[in-house]
């Protein structure tokens, strides 16, 4: 008995030998173990699977909790109305439109670089390319998202600044328009691979009805590809707005860290990200004004970048949806 | 040639010369930085600890740091990511709490990673008293992470075909037995390279950590998890923000480290997929 009892226990399941009575007590209690066991697991996986909502609970609880102090000490009408934001400064001013101002900037410059390039590549991908040329192509973008940022804002600030100061002589060490053009670099492939996801999404019955209607392959595919992928686009775009505003190392690097309530690219700004780091590298202390000003920071960043993956994985949802 | 042709011609060329122009950017990036730092990048540079003279500087303290922040992220992310894959793909009954836990993991992988190191301020480094330990930043790390793992985990884990789970239960075994002893095993390749990847995430962040105050000077060695670190993109951030020539030589021969060190990360993993990629079905 005592052989079956270490072999049961080790989860293993043997056939009774003996059909005394002290054997099929013995079974049905290593049974039971089994199902207490089971359940255990079950129990311990979905705490595993239950990280991921105190995860979020924590950041909403932490952002809200930290800015609902700051709010205790400046009121909402300076934050959102004030022109200028000087909390590090003797003479303080806690208007959050120049952090706002500068990641809108540096965003805008991005999207204007990752979109273009990413919906004529995505187009080219899925519409016109050989396999032959897809299979290197792509991989060969993807690597772009795999770099770290950290080097992006090393290039920014040591290749791309000198590169365009020979065109624009008046533009400043730190500026808006170098980190930008680098950070939609970086942006391009999640915008590239998301849209021709979504292209590749739409039925080839439509592409046929083009073609039959005499068509010509470009006409096909911008007039009837695309439009009939927009939602996924979309979707792609506003998830590249999102990563852009989240961006923190190359704005960090390049940028400056000089709040200014201006949309000119060429001279040093302050992203929302970029404070963070500026107030984090310094030794604030815990519970003061300046360290709650990074949360409050932190929520709008937190906020704008929800928001917008919300509304993106709604759409891709959409589009599958739509033609699957 | 007609109107047509040419307009298709040159869509091809213009595109093909974009994603060029675009890949050029990421050769000329590794070109310019391999041109600053390979010369700066011997012995003494990998051994040294950092100075306030450049050329004696070097990245000891930044790559331990960066490799025991790895580690420890691994250890808290892996067990978790896969047990929450598991029980999302094999348990999870398809009601309203599990919806939101999947709304929820796509979410949290888009949420700023600088967001990350607020939480882990908050939490790690305040509430429960980790200070600026390699500790708190594992757990800040492992946190980042952990939808990258628990998303690849669920493909590796979805991608066992069902026929292996009714071989094994017609033989008898339990739901967990099932797991534990075929799903596993044949989910456990996919499941390496996705973690390899995310953790190969995790050593190019710098964000979070800056955020939870890992430290930019860092002259000793960490001997437990409670101690102050630096990692290497932190020190390449510090490096780059001095004015002087040779910390920015320094920076660049400390990228080409990090490049390196992504690149074998990176080699392992897809070497790993093409090993055991569809042996089994």
């Amino acid at each position: 008995m005592a052989n079956i009892d270490t072999l049961t226990n080790k989860g293993l399941t043997v056939a009774p030998t003996g059909r005394t009575a002290a054997g099929m007590h013995d079974i049905t209690r290593s049974r039971k173990g089994k199902r207490i066991r089971e359940k255990f697991i079950q129990f311990i996986l979905f705490l595993c699977g239950i990280v991921s909502i105190f995860t979020t609970l924590g950041i909403i609880y932490v952002l809200i909790f930290e800015t609902v102090s700051f709010f205790r000490e400046v009121s909402p009408i300076q934050f959102f109305f004030d022109t200028q934001w000087t909390p590090l400064f003797a003479e303080k001013h806690f208007g959050i439109w120049p952090l706002v101002c500068g990641t809108f900037l540096t965003s805008v410059i991005a999207m204007l670089v990752a979109m273009p390039i990413g919906i004529l590549s995505a187009v080219y991908l899925s519409e016109y390319a050989p396999d032959r040329v897809r299979k290197s192509l792509k991989p060969s973008l993807e690597v772009l998202a795999g770099i770290p940022t950290v080097v992006y804002g090393y290039f920014a600030l040591l290749f791309v600044t000198p590169l365009l100061k020979g065109l624009i002589p008046t533009m400043s060490g730190f500026n808006a328009l170098s980190p930008g053009i680098v950070m939609g670099i970086m942006i391009l492939p999640i915008v590239s691979s998301l849209s021709e996801d979504a292209m590749y999404a739409v039925p080839q019955s439509l592409r046929e009805g083009a073609y039959a209607l005499g068509a010509r392959k470009i006409h096909v595919s911008f007039l009837v590809v695309v439009p009939a992928a927009l939602s996924g686009i979309t979707a792609s775009f506003l998830l590249g707005v999102s990563r852009a505003i989240g961006e923190t190392m190359i704005v960090a690097i390049a940028a400056g860290q000089q709040p200014r309530f201006t949309l000119n690219p060429i001279v040093p700004i302050e992203t929302m990200t970029a404070y963070i780091v500026q107030v984090s590298l310094g030794d604030t202390p815990h519970g003061t004004l300046e360290y709650h000003t990074i949360f409050v920071v932190g929520m709008m960043l937190f906020v704008s970048t929800f928001a917008l993956n919300i509304i993106s994985h709604w759409l891709r949802k959409r589009y599958r949806e739509a033609y699957i | 040639m007609t109107k047509g042709h040419w307009k298709e011609w040159a869509f091809q060329v213009l595109a093909l010369m974009a994603m060029i122009c675009t890949i050029g950017v990421l050769i000329t990036l590794i070109v310019d930085v391999c041109m600053d730092g390979l010369p700066r990048l011997n012995w003494q540079f990998l051994t040294s600890f950092p100075s306030r003279r450049p050329a004696e500087a070097g990245i000891l303290t930044a790559l331990v740091g960066s490799a025991c922040v790895v580690i420890l992220t691994a250890l808290f992310a892996f067990p978790i990511g896969v047990g929450a894959a598991i029980y999302l793909e094999e348990y999870a009954p398809k009601n309203w709490l599990n919806q939101i836990i999947e709304v929820n993991i796509a979410n949290l992988a888009g949420v700023p990673s600088i967001i990350y190191g607020l939480l882990g301020l908050e939490i790690f480094v305040r509430a429960m008293h980790m200070d600026r330990s390699l500790l708190a930043g594992g757990a800040t790390m492992a946190l980042l992470v952990l939808p990258i793992v628990i998303i690849s985990s669920r493909e590796a884990v979805r991608a066992v075909p069902v026929s292996i789970r009714e071989a094994s239960y017609a033989l008898g075994t339990t739901k967990w037995e099932t797991i534990r002893y075929h799903v596993l095993p044949l989910a456990l390749p996919g499941i390496l390279t996705g973690t390899i990847l995310a953790l190969s995430r995790a050593i190019g962040e710098a964000a979070p950590l800056i955020t939870i105050g890992a430290l930019t000077y860092v002259a000793f060695l960490p001997d437990s998890p409670f101690s102050p670190f630096s990692i290497l993109p932190i020190q390449i951030f510090n490096w780059t923000s001095r004015p002087q020539k040779g910390f920015l030589t320094n920076a660049a021969a400390g990228i080409v480290v990090l490049l390196i060190v992504l690149l074998l990360m990176n080699a392992v993993a897809i070497w790993l997929r093409n090993r055991y990629q569809k042996k089994y079905y």
